[in-house]
């Protein structure tokens, strides 16, 4: 027995030597990024999306992007590592996320003249902690053969009983449709947005499902007349030459802008925002202020059709076509302080078990 | 050594160390079961910080109906599941009809389908503008929706559907092990007795086969617990759509740790609940009497009901997703192919690899503990450990990140103090999170594999090899080890097929640049663009078929007194 004992702890000290190289080997890449010609990047944005993006920002700057694609535990991540995160920068959809962040305390307040001239001030957060690159709205899509235009003309007129059984919608607790259901609540106060939900719950084709895109299928099909979602899936269903049937999707609906006469449109935003721990914060602030600036806007314009935030940047030509708009102003941030209690009559109403139950 | 016992001084200390040892096993099994099980504390100690009260809020509107439909979704999940993958595997093991050869191991490929592939795939196909609808429409001169009456296939049935036909193979692989390791005594003289082949399944075959195929169908029922992506396309709200609700919309990630919580606690007194109703059950092969199985002879509407029944979840749940994405990957396999489609590849490989050999390790030296070192601490502390596969894998990496970030950053915080040196986030910025977190989920594939294995071989031989002066650890390099390894080749393929479609964990804790096939599928996925990631899709199916396939094979090998001789024609009366 007493001879197994050094075999032991050879192989012992050969496991631990293996787990240390492996260990350093793994680490050292993570390691090696120091220098400040990079910013890492938490992106809640698909990398093929922002990829053209990148490129041209590190075309300029000199400043190589490391991305890392997640929709959940982000913040969790950032957190966590505390002092240590090697987040630079969190690019978002949604402006609940922009807010759970600021609240999380992970993110830093930036003082930049770029960021101020380029983005109106109802896009980015007052304490300058998240700006707003994109806006996007949540518009309705409405049968060409089936609605008459201007039988509709607000969210408010989705709750008439003319339209029992004719609307389509993802699930109510989606952050585009939990977002609207907060301005709602901010429009209209707890109990009449809940009137509202209710209302529209009444009115709904089929139990809320799918993504935006498969609203305007459903339309196509001759589920439903009137469609939920947000404008930028118009434009990338009408140019999509890969899958040439969403063209016949897009053909079959008219894009309708809602609440012209009122308050406006609801709108959303994608941001982005610096964390607190940032080791390249210059690069980072770098970043963002490209993202807000012509060339990138416009790339964001053409490539998504998206609204550039930026005052001056014209719209892709399809979004032009679709005509003016008038845009709801109401604070972001009160929408997305609104967002758990939105999600929460989402729950009372029963909206996602749709319509009948 | 050996006769050191004489001397009677030493005897005692022996005999000391004797009862010792036992304990020191224990101490060891717990501690490396808690070291796999930090990641579910994590999430307990999350819930208990304080947070706005969620339960109020819940109880009054969706508690019940999250309930319900979890119940509903592992309930018929358990019974599709145990429907087919026993049925199927009496079929192929019991049985002689055509095909049977090739539905043997067939019938476990679907196992490499990701679920939320299958389900894609199945809505494309099976909804309105899907292939199905369309043809029927032509052929019938049907118009619209409303002329006639379709399946809506986002619904709890096509949930229970597709997951059934996704892990169903669990529940085969299992039984057929089970079937394949009776003794053909007990068949014989159940045989004898005037039973036929019905009754031999029910009141014989069935009863003896229990443990196994309650294994396998609590593994799908677990899967189906911790699952999102799949509930969530269906537009099913379960428990764990509620926890992400609770997470993302409420922004209350305690509230979502105390619903994770509530789900463990589920599980455990699922767990608890089998285990006493099998208790004074005992199985053992009371003969080891074992030959070629005795095959039940099918013919005409028999064997054309078997082909039937063994063809429809191979057809279902491998070759229709497989030729779906075959058809996609042809056209958009230059979107896969610009993204370092071989080194995604490679990286998927790489890390279902190690993440195998880590989970089989692991799972060796608990099993391998807990039957050395008795006692109900070590037995809990595995238990609760292996419970990390029903939890939803993004509130699993949540309990991965937080622990393993504040150790970091106390060894960052150490040396900075000590040796003006910052360490940065040695691990938790690196792969090793990510297999972690692996090892965590997937400990109840391992270890509950590796249990089996171990249980099988009888204590004597342990005994026997003691006597004759062997170490613990001599005795299973020497005598266990041999005797389990296909045991530990089944749970390594298990562990690594799972990996290979794993994505809520490998998104959220893989640094910067690092890219699986899951997660690249997932990027277009998730951007309503699944077609264009289609060869990305298949490459995870294909690189799970070939430990698939020797899964298959293996198991079928392993059958005691099977010689090489009769592996052509297995079952052949002999």
């Amino acid at each position: 027995m007493e001879t197994k004992k050094p075999q032991i702890h050879r192989l012992l000290t050969a496991g631990l030597a293996a787990v240390a190289a492996a260990t350093a080997a793994l680490t050292s890449a993570t390691w090696a990024k120091a220098a400040d010609t990079e910013v890492n990047l938490y992106s809640y944005r698909q990398p093929f999306l922002i990829k053209p993006l990148l490129d041209a920002f590190t075309k300029d700057t000199g400043i190589k992007v490391n991305v890392v694609f997640a929709k959940k535990g982000m913040l969790e991540k950032i957190k966590a590592a505390g002092d240590n995160s090697p987040a630079d920068a969190v690019l978002t959809v949604d402006i609940g996320r922009l807010y759970a962040l600021k609240e999380a305390g992970v993110l830093q307040s930036i003082k930049s003249d770029a960021l101020n001239k380029n983005i109106p001030a109802h896009f980015r957060d007052p304490d300058g902690m998240w700006y707003g690159l994109t806006a996007r709205g949540r518009v309705l899509l409405l049968s060409k053969d089936r609605i008459k235009p201007g039988s509709i003309k607000s969210y408010e007129d989705l709750t008439k009983p003319e339209f029992k059984g004719k609307i389509c919608t993802r699930s109510g607790k989606h952050p585009y449709n939990v977002a609207l259901i907060a301005s709602m609540i901010a429009h209209h106060g707890e109990e009449g947005a809940k009137k509202w939900l209710e209302g529209v719950k009444a009115n709904l084709a089929r139990k809320p499902q799918g993504n935006d895109r498969a609203q305007a299928k459903a339309i196509y099909e001759g589920v439903c007349d009137i469609a939920l979602s947000n404008n930028y899936y118009m434009g990338k269903m009408m140019t999509n030459e890969k899958k040439p049937v969403q063209k016949k999707w897009a053909a079959a609906v008219t894009l309708t802008y809602m609440n012209q006469d009122g308050r406006g449109n609801h709108m959303n935003i994608s941001g982005a925002a610096v964390t607190k721990s940032a080791k390249h914060k210059d690069a980072a602030v770098k970043l963002v202020e490209f993202l807000s600036s012509d060339e990138a806007q416009k790339i964001y314009a053409e490539d998504n059709h998206e609204y550039p935030v930026k005052p001056g940047v014209p719209r892709s030509e399809l979004v032009q076509s679709w005509g003016d708009f008038k845009a709801d102003t109401l604070s972001l941030e009160k929408i997305a302080k609104l967002r758990p209690a939105a999600s929460r009559l989402v729950d009372k109403v029963g909206f996602d078990d749709g319509p009948g139950s | 050594m050996r006769h050191a016992a004489a001397v009677p001084g030493r005897f005692s200390i022996r005999q000391m160390i004797a009862r010792l040892t036992p304990d020191r096993w224990g101490a060891a099994t717990t501690a490396v079961a808690l070291f796999v099980a930090t990641p579910l504390i994590a999430v307990a100690s999350i819930a208990l910080t304080p947070a706005p009260d969620i339960w109020r809020h819940l109880y009054d509107t969706v508690l019940f109906g999250y309930i319900e439909r979890t119940l509903i979704l592992i309930a018929g999940l358990g019974l599709g599941t145990f429907v087919l993958g026993t049925g199927t595997a009496w079929l192929v093991t019991m049985c002689r009809f055509p095909g049977r050869g090739l539905f043997n191991w067939a019938l476990v490929l679907p196992l490499a389908v990701p679920t939320y592939i299958l389900a894609f795939v199945f809505t494309d196909q099976l909804e309105y503008a899907g292939n199905l609808q369309v043809a029927l429409r032509e052929i019938f001169g049907w118009r619209n929706r409303q002329d006639y009456w379709f399946p809506e296939i986002r619904s709890m049935g096509g949930a229970i559907t597709v997951m059934t036909l996704v892990l169903y193979p669990y529940v085969y692989l299992l039984a057929r092990a089970a079937f394949l390791e009776q003794s053909v005594c007990v068949l014989e003289v159940s045989r004898t007795l005037g039973k036929n082949a019905w009754q031999c399944f029910w009141q014989v075959a069935l009863p003896l086969a229990r443990p196994a195929i309650v294994v396998g169908m609590t593994l799908a029922m677990m899967e189906a617990l911790n699952d999102f992506g799949t509930v969530d396309f269906f537009g099913v709200k379960t428990f764990t759509a509620g926890i992400y609700d609770v997470w993302l919309n409420m922004d209350n990630i305690s509230g979502a740790a105390q619903l994770a919580s509530v789900l463990m606690i589920f599980v455990v007194v699922l767990v608890v609940l089998e285990r006493m109703a099998r208790r004074g059950q005992r199985y053992h092969h009371t003969s080891s009497k074992i030959q070629a199985l005795p095959s039940y002879q099918l013919r005409g509407w028999r064997a054309g009901l078997a082909v039937a029944f063994c063809a429809l979840p191979v057809l279902l749940g491998f070759v229709l997703p497989a030729s779906v994405l075959t058809s996609y990957a042809l056209t958009f396999f230059d979107v896969t192919l610009k993204a370092n489609y071989l080194t995604i590849t490679l990286n998927s490989i790489l890390l279902s690899a190690s993440a195998a050999v880590a989970a089989v390790a692991i799972g060796l030296v608990l099993a391998y503990g807990l039957r050395m070192g008795e006692g109900p601490l070590p037995r809990a502390a595995v238990r609760f450990a292996s419970i990390g596969y029903a939890v939803p894998g993004a509130v699993l990496a949540i309990g991965v990140i937080v622990p393993m970030a504040a150790l970091d950053n106390t060894i960052d915080h150490f040396s900075e103090r000590v040796f003006g040196i910052s360490t940065g986030l040695l691990l938790s910025g690196t792969v090793v999170a990510i297999l972690y977190g692996y090892l965590t989920r997937f400990l109840a594939l391992s270890f509950g594999t590796v249990e089996a294995g171990l249980g099988k071989v009888s204590r004597n031989m342990d005994g026997a090899a003691r006597t004759l002066g062997a170490s613990p650890l001599r005795a299973m390099s020497r005598i266990h080890f041999p005797l389990i390894r296909t045991s530990l080749l089944t749970a390594g393929l298990l562990v690594f097929v799972d990996c290979m479609k794993e994505l809520p964990i490998t998104i959220i804790l893989r640094p910067f640049g690092y890219d699986t096939l899951a997660t690249f599928v997932f990027q277009y996925a998730s951007d309503e663009l699944f077609e264009e990631s289609a060869l990305g899709a298949l490459t995870i199916v294909a690189a799970g078929l070939i430990p698939v396939v020797i899964l298959a094979l293996t198991t079928l090998r392993s059958r005691p007194g099977h010689g090489a001789a009769a592996g052509g024609n297995i079952g052949g009366r002999a």
